[in-house]
C-alpha cells in the first residue's frame, strides 16, 4: 500500500486525526472521514474547475468569422466521452470563447469528472414539501433553461405534482354500475387520492400549502438502470461513474427516443432556439450541465454538476428548499445525510416496477 | 465499362421522355416537393417549434408516416414471395416492379427520419464507422441497420434484374437467387425491428406488449399490397405492360386474410385492456372515447375502424374483389384505414397521458402537414421514375443495342462466356 494517507486508508487508524479537522464541519453528519465524503470530493473538484477558469482566453472580442469557425469546429467534434483529456479541454475552450461573446460576460465550461468514490444520491421528504415550488424557479436560473413567452420555450426539469387527498363521498356510496344487478364499480372508484404520480403541477394558489393537497416533486431519477440511455443510438446520453446520467449536448441528433423511454417524463426538447437573457445567463458551467444548450437537443437534470462536482456545493434545489425537504449526499459515504435516511427511514422509488433503480430516493417522517 | 455507362444513359434518356400526362403529374408532385423544401427550410431555422410537437406529445405526423411507411416497404415481399416460392407466374413477371416499390418507400422513411430528427446536421452521428451506434441496446439503431441493409438489397436485386434484362442476358441465378431469399426474411425484420423500438418501451404501455410486431406485420402486407394494386390498376390503363389478373387476384386474397388478422388483433387488444381498465389502459381509452374530456382521436380511430370493415367485407366479396372498379375503392379504404390505425392512432395516444399523467392534445400545423404531404410526393416522384423505367426494360423498350448495335459484340461475347461458367 501507498506511504500516503489515501482515503481508502484502514479506517481505525484515521479516526482520530479526521475528527479533529472535521469539527468546523457544518455538516455534522460528515464528520467521520472513513471514506471520502461529499465534501472531500467537491473541494477536489474545486481545484480543477481554477484551472480550467485560468485556462479560459481571450473574451469578448470574437469577431464573426472567429463565430463561425467555432461552430464549425464544434461540428466536427467527437463524442465527449470518447474524447482524450487534451481534446476535452480544447473543445470546451471553444465553447467559452463562444459562449463569453454571445452573453457579453466572461462564461467558463468545466469539465470536472466524477470523483472516485462517489455514487450520487437524492432523497426527498415527502411529508415536508409544501409545494411552493421555489426549487423549479432555483433549477431554471442555475441551468440556464430556456424561458420564453411561447409554451415550446419554457422548460422546466422539475415538476411539483399536486395531489388531492381524495374525497369520498356519501352520495356515491350506493351508485356505480351496473345498477341494478348489483354495483361491481362503486360510485367512489376513478376518484384519485394519495400520492399516485398523476397531478396537476400548473397551480396557482393564494398560499401554499393548501388544505386539501399533497405535493411530491419529480425530476430525473438518475436510474441505476437508465432506460434512457439504452435506447439512445449514438450514446450521445451516458452514465457517469458517480451515477448521474449527462447529455453531450453537441452529439445529440434530437430523435427524442429518450424522452419516450423516460417514465418519470424527466427529459426536454429544445423546440427552437433556447430563450436565454444575456443578464440571467448563468456564466458558471459545466460541459455535461447546464451549459447554454442549441435548437433540437434534448436535455434534463444532472443534479447540478457545476454546483456538485466543481464548485463544492449542494443541487440550486436543495439549496434553496425552504423546509429542507431534499437532500444530497453520497451513497458510498455511510454517514452522508443520504445514506444516514435510507438506514433509518422508509424509503420508497417511484415506478420500481419497471427496474430502472433510482438514485431519487422517497421518504416520510 | 460501355454497358453500364450505356444503361445510365439509356435508362435515363426513357425515364425522362414522356407525353403531356407524365409531365403533368411530375409537376404536380413538383410543387408539393417545392412547398416541402420550404417547410423543411423553416424548420431548421426556427427549429420544431413551427410543428405541433411538444414536450409531451414529441412525434407525430413524422414519426407515424415513417412507422407506415416501413410497413409499406415490406409490404412489397408480397410480390417477391409468391413469385419465389411459389413459383406464381404472373407475379413473377412483376417482381422488380414490387422492389421499385420498395426502394421508394424506404427513401420516403428516410426522409420522415429527416423531417423528424431535431439535429439533422448531425446525421453523421448515426453512420456506421463514423459515428457511434449503440448497438445491441438501442432498437433505433438497429432499424437503420436494417433499413438501410433492406435499401441495398433491393436496390442491387432490382437493378441488376433491369441491368440483365436490358443487356438480354441471363440472370445469374448463384447470386440473385440468395439476394431474393434474403431480401424477403429482411423485409419481414425491417418491420418487426419497427415494432420492436416501439413495443420495448415499458414508460409507454400503449406500445408495450408482445402483439405489436406481427400486428405491424399483417397490418403491412394489408396496407402495402393495397398500394400495389392501385398502382399495377393505373400501369395497366396508362402503359403498354399488361399485369396479369391472377397477380392482382392474389394481391386481394392476402389482403384479405391480412386485413382480417388486423381486426382480429385490434378486438383482442380493445377487449384484454379494457376489460381490466387499468391505467396502461388509459392512451387506449382516449383513442376510443376521449379522456378527461379530450376527444380529438376518437372521430380517426372510428372512422378507421370503419374504413377497414367495410374494406374486409368488400374484400370477402369475390364479386367486388374481382371487379376492377370496386377494388380499387376497397384498397382505398383498407389502405387509408390502417394509415390513421397504425400511424397517428398507434402513435399519438402513447403520449397520452404523459407518465406523470398529463393528458394533451396532439394539433399538427400547417407546416407539418404540407411537408408530409411534400415527402409523400417526393415519394411519388421517385417511385414514377422507378416505374417508368422498369416498365420501359419489361417491355423491351429500352434495350441494350438499339441505339448501338455495331461496337458491343466483343463484349457481350464476354459476358456470355462468363454466364456460362
Amino acid at each position: 500500500m501507498a506511504p500516503e494517507k489515501t482515503p481508502q486508508a484502514d479506517p481505525a487508524q484515521e479516526q482520530p486525526t479526521e475528527c479533529t479537522a472535521q469539527a468546523t464541519s457544518a455538516e455534522p453528519l460528515a464528520a467521520d472521514e472513513t471514506t471520502p465524503s461529499r465534501r472531500d470530493f467537491l473541494k477536489s473538484g474545486g481545484m480543477l474547475s481554477l484551472m480550467s477558469l485560468m485556462g479560459a482566453g481571450a473574451l469578448m472580442s470574437t469577431s464573426d468569422d472567429a463565430q463561425a469557425a467555432i461552430e464549425w469546429a464544434e461540428h466536427f467534434q467527437g463524442n465527449y466521452r470518447l474524447m482524450t483529456p487534451q481534446e476535452k479541454a480544447e473543445a470546451r475552450a471553444r465553447l467559452e470563447k463562444r459562449y463569453s461573446a454571445e452573453y457579453g460576460k466572461k462564461v467558463t465550461v468545466d469539465g470536472t469528472e466524477a470523483q472516485p468514490n462517489v455514487l450520487m444520491g437524492y432523497a426527498l421528504n415527502v411529508r415536508k414539501c409544501i409545494g411552493c415550488r421555489r426549487c423549479v424557479k432555483a433549477c431554471v436560473a442555475e441551468n440556464n433553461q430556456s424561458r420564453g413567452s411561447q409554451p415550446g420555450e419554457r422548460l422546466e426539469w422539475i415538476q411539483v405534482l399536486k395531489m388531492e387527498r381524495g374525497e369520498f363521498s356519501k352520495e356515491k356510496m350506493d351508485h356505480g354500475y351496473p345498477e341494478g344487478l348489483g354495483i361491481q364499480v362503486g360510485g367512489n372508484a376513478y376518484t384519485p387520492a394519495g400520492a399516485v404520480l398523476e397531478g396537476e403541477y400548473h397551480y396557482e394558489p393564494a398560499a401554499v400549502p393548501e388544505k386539501d393537497a399533497t405535493y411530491m416533486p419529480i425530476a430525473c431519477m438518475q436510474c441505476e438502470k437508465p432506460p434512457c440511455v439504452k435506447i439512445c443510438p449514438v450514446r450521445t446520453t451516458y452514465r457517469e461513474p458517480d451515477g448521474v446520467v449527462v447529455i453531450d449536448y453537441n452529439w445529440c441528433i434530437g430523435c427524442r427516443m429518450c424522452m419516450a423511454a423516460c417514465p418519470y417524463w424527466a427529459r426536454r426538447f429544445n423546440l427552437t432556439n433556447p430563450v436565454l437573457p444575456k443578464e440571467e445567463m448563468n456564466p458558471m458551467t459545466h460541459y455535461l450541465g447546464n451549459r447554454p444548450r442549441m435548437r433540437g437537443v434534448v436535455e434534463k437534470c444532472h443534479w447540478c454538476l457545476q454546483r456538485t462536482r466543481t464548485q463544492g456545493r449542494y443541487p440550486a434545489c436543495v439549496e434553496v428548499c425552504p423546509v429542507g425537504a431534499r437532500k444530497f449526499g453520497n451513497l458510498l459515504d455511510p454517514q452522508s445525510e443520504v445514506s444516514l435516511i435510507l438506514a433509518r427511514k422508509n424509503v420508497f422509488r417511484l415506478k420500481a416496477e419497471l427496474n430502472t433503480f433510482p438514485k431519487f430516493f422517497y421518504f416520510y417522517d | 465499362m460501355h454497358k453500364p455507362i450505356s444503361f445510365a444513359l439509356d435508362y435515363s434518356r426513357y425515364v425522362l421522355k414522356g407525353g403531356v400526362k407524365f409531365y403533368a403529374w411530375m409537376g404536380f408532385l413538383g410543387i408539393f416537393c417545392a412547398i416541402a423544401l420550404y417547410g423543411y427550410y423553416l424548420q431548421n431555422t426556427e427549429g420544431l417549434i413551427v410543428t405541433g410537437l411538444t414536450n409531451q406529445i414529441h412525434d407525430g405526423l413524422y414519426f407515424a408516416n415513417l412507422v407506415f411507411l416501413v410497413g409499406v416497404a415490406a409490404g412489397a415481399v408480397t410480390i417477391v414471395f409468391p413469385a419465389y416460392v411459389y413459383h406464381h407466374k404472373a407475379m413473377h413477371e412483376v417482381t422488380v416492379l414490387g422492389e421499385m416499390l420498395a426502394i421508394s418507400a424506404v427513401i420516403m422513411v428516410v426522409l420522415f427520419v429527416f423531417a423528424h430528427m431535431g439535429r439533422p446536421d448531425r446525421l453523421l452521428h448515426l453512420m456506421p464507422f463514423i459515428g457511434i451506434f449503440n448497438l445491441p441496446g438501442s432498437m433505433l439503431a438497429w432499424d437503420v441497420l436494417v433499413l438501410s441493409v433492406y435499401l441495398i438489397l433491393n436496390f442491387i436485386g432490382g437493378f441488376y434484374f433491369l441491368y440483365v434484362k436490358y443487356t438480354g442476358g441471363t440472370i445469374n441465378k448463384k447470386f440473385y437467387m440468395p439476394l431474393i431469399y434474403i431480401s424477403i426474411v429482411w423485409a419481414l425484420s425491417i418491420h418487426t425491428v419497427t415494432a420492436f423500438m416501439m413495443a420495448t418501451i415499458p414508460a409507454r404501455p400503449m406500445w408495450h406488449h408482445s402483439m405489436m410486431p406481427i400486428r405491424f406485420i399483417v397490418t403491412a402486407f394489408a396496407a402495402g399490397p393495397c398500394l400495389i394494386i392501385l398502382i399495377f390498376q393505373i400501369i395497366r390503363k396508362n402503359t403498354k405492360l399488361w399485369i396479369q389478373d391472377e397477380a392482382i387476384d392474389l394481391l386481394s386474397v392476402i389482403i384479405t386474410w391480412c386485413l382480417g388478422m388486423a381486426l382480429f388483433l385490434t378486438l383482442s387488444e380493445v377487449v384484454i385492456d379494457l376489460y381490466a381498465r387499468t391505467e396502461h389502459a388509459n392512451g387506449l381509452y382516449y383513442l376510443m372515447f376521449g379522456l378527461h374530456g379530450l376527444t380529438k382521436l376518437v372521430p380517426w380511430f372510428w372512422g378507421s375502424l370503419a374504413a377497414m370493415l367495410v374494406a374486409f367485407v368488400m374484400f370477402l366479396t369475390p364479386s367486388i374483389r374481382t371487379n376492377p372498379k370496386l377494388l380499387p375503392i376497397a384498397c382505398v379504404l383498407a389502405f387509408g384505414g390502417i394509415w390513421v390505425e397504425k400511424g397517428m392512432g398507434l402513435l399519438v395516444p402513447g403520449f397520452i397521458p404523459t407518465p406523470i399523467g398529463e393528458v394533451t392534445e396532439y394539433y399538427p400545423t400547417l407546416i407539418e402537414v404540407l411537408l408530409t404531404i411534400g415527402l409523400w410526393a417526393i415519394g411519388f416522384f421517385i417511385l414514377t421514375i422507378l416505374l417508368k423505367g422498369a416498365i420501359g426494360i419489361l417491355l423491351g423498350e429500352v434495350k441494350y443495342g438499339a441505339a448501338a448495335k455495331s461496337n458491343d459484340i466483343a463484349s457481350s461475347g464476354k459476358t456470355a462466356a462468363y454466364e456460362s461458367r
